[in-house]
């Protein structure tokens, strides 16, 4: 893959000027918390427009703003887990791991169902609401959410930080895996270098790191 | 226990009441998503011509209905023109005043219920693909629900108790305009009316107390669901 992002975002009282080229498969981003690193992710995912930049994924023109592109983050198809999980808590968790499918794109060739719960060992909790999963398995559908819908690439915003030790220890093995099974490049951020270096083999800071 | 007369009251009321309350949640539904997730100028104007019932006396949101929807007024007589509808003096006509008068309590619940539905979830929707309507349709509407169904309930209690707008709009007409509220002050007006007004406010009483027990198990199903 290759991912290449430039990007400058102004906000009263913040300044954020980010560059990366990489063709990685995985790449951390890391920085004190503050730096912006979720600002990166946000513009990325089309959540954010930034005030300058041009972000591109394999070929595909996601941001260009001396061209006028800011795709909405509908179009981009760039799966993000985010800090909070962010489940639907009205749907069941097979009816969240699946939301997206339905936006995916019709040609085969998408993991399955059963490939993505045995990867992160959630198959046992598909008929189960999101209020009832702690906090490693709510991190564990999300990532399953976003992998279902057959991104380009996967946004993951500190996956980790809302857990305890135990359940960052459980739960990192899930992420290493998943990055091998999926195939698909990945953003990961955290302010932790030792967590940032066992999941990506590249590490970009951002700010003064 | 009943007459007939106020039998007739009675279901006419919840006739009135019930389409009344039916045909303005989509519309509602709308205009509380506007004020809520909206970024448009004129959002202030949109926001006080929907109060506007609130804080009129009814007697001038009747009028003014009267003056539009009667069948000599710009709106009335185009409908009747054009699709042969008659609003003035008619049952219909009592449950828009009815519709009227409640929109802005059914408006201003699911506005605070839509408000409070997290944005997070709505981007998150986003990123997995969905366009908005369908963000709207799998988010935020069924999050919204409990308060859609606090709002129809106030609405309901607020379309049941209309007197001033409907007696102005489309008079008290026996069987075909005279909803509860209005057949129990006919009965104040009249010698020996106490007995007849006495019935008619128990039924009310037992009406609204149906209306928010029903609410009340509806919301708690909704909850089991969620």
């Amino acid at each position: 893959m290759s991912l290449s992002i430039a990007l400058r975002v102004e906000r009263p009282g913040f300044v954020l000027d980010f560059v990366l080229a990489t063709e990685a498969r995985a790449v951390a981003l890391h920085g004190p918390s503050g730096a912006g690193k979720t600002t990166i992710l946000n513009a990325v995912a089309g959540l954010l427009r930034p005030s300058r930049g041009r972000i591109v994924i394999d070929g595909a023109v996601l941001t260009d703003t001396a061209a006028g592109i800011h795709l909405p983050p509908q179009k981009r198809r760039v799966g993000y887990v985010f800090q909070d999980a962010r489940l639907f808590p009205h749907l069941s968790v097979r009816r969240n791991l699946l939301y997206g499918t339905r936006f995916a794109p019709r040609e085969p060739g998408g993991p399955s169902l059963e490939a993505v719960c045995d990867c992160l060992g959630i198959g046992h909790l598909l008929d189960r609401r999101p209020a009832t999963l702690s906090g490693g398995e709510a991190q564990r559908v999300a990532m399953g959410r976003a992998w279902l819908m057959r991104p380009r690439i996967l946004l993951m915003d500190e996956p980790l930080a809302a857990l305890d030790e135990a359940r960052k220890r459980e739960t990192l093995p899930f992420i290493v895996r998943m990055r091998d099974e999926m195939g698909l490049p990945i953003l990961y951020v955290s302010h932790q270098l030792d967590e940032a270096r066992q999941v990506a083999a590249e590490i970009a800071p951002v700010g003064r790191a | 226990m009943f007459t007939e007369a106020e039998w007739a009251a009675i279901a006419l009321s919840l006739k009135v009441t019930s389409v009344a309350v039916l045909a303005t949640l989509p519309p509602a539904i709308a205009v509380a998503w506007l004020l809520a997730r909206g970024r448009f100028r004129g959002r202030i104007v949109l926001d006080a011509l929907v109060h506007l019932p609130l804080v009129l006396p009814p007697v001038v949101t009747g009028y003014l209905l009267l003056v539009a929807f009667g069948r000599r007024g710009p709106v009335g007589a185009a409908l009747e023109q054009c699709c042969g509808i008659v609003l003035a003096f008619r049952w219909t006509g009592a449950a828009l005043a009815a519709g009227i008068m409640a929109f802005p309590l059914i408006v201003r619940a699911i506005r605070l219920s839509i408000e409070a539905v997290d944005r997070r979830l709505e981007d998150a929707a986003a990123t997995l693909g969905a366009p908005r309507a369908a963000i709207f349709a799998t988010v935020t509407l069924p999050l919204a629900l409990p308060g859609i169904l606090g709002g129809a309930v106030l609405g309901f209690a607020k379309a049941l108790g209309e007197f001033g707008a409907t007696i102005t709009f489309v008079s008290n007409i026996p069987g075909e305009t005279q909803t509860l509220p209005l057949a129990l002050y006919a009965y104040t007006q009249v010698p020996g009316g106490e007995t007849g007004a006495m019935r008619l406010a128990l039924a009310s009483i037992v009406i609204a107390f149906g209306a928010v027990l029903a609410s009340e198990w509806l919301a708690r199903r909704t909850r089991r669901g969620a």
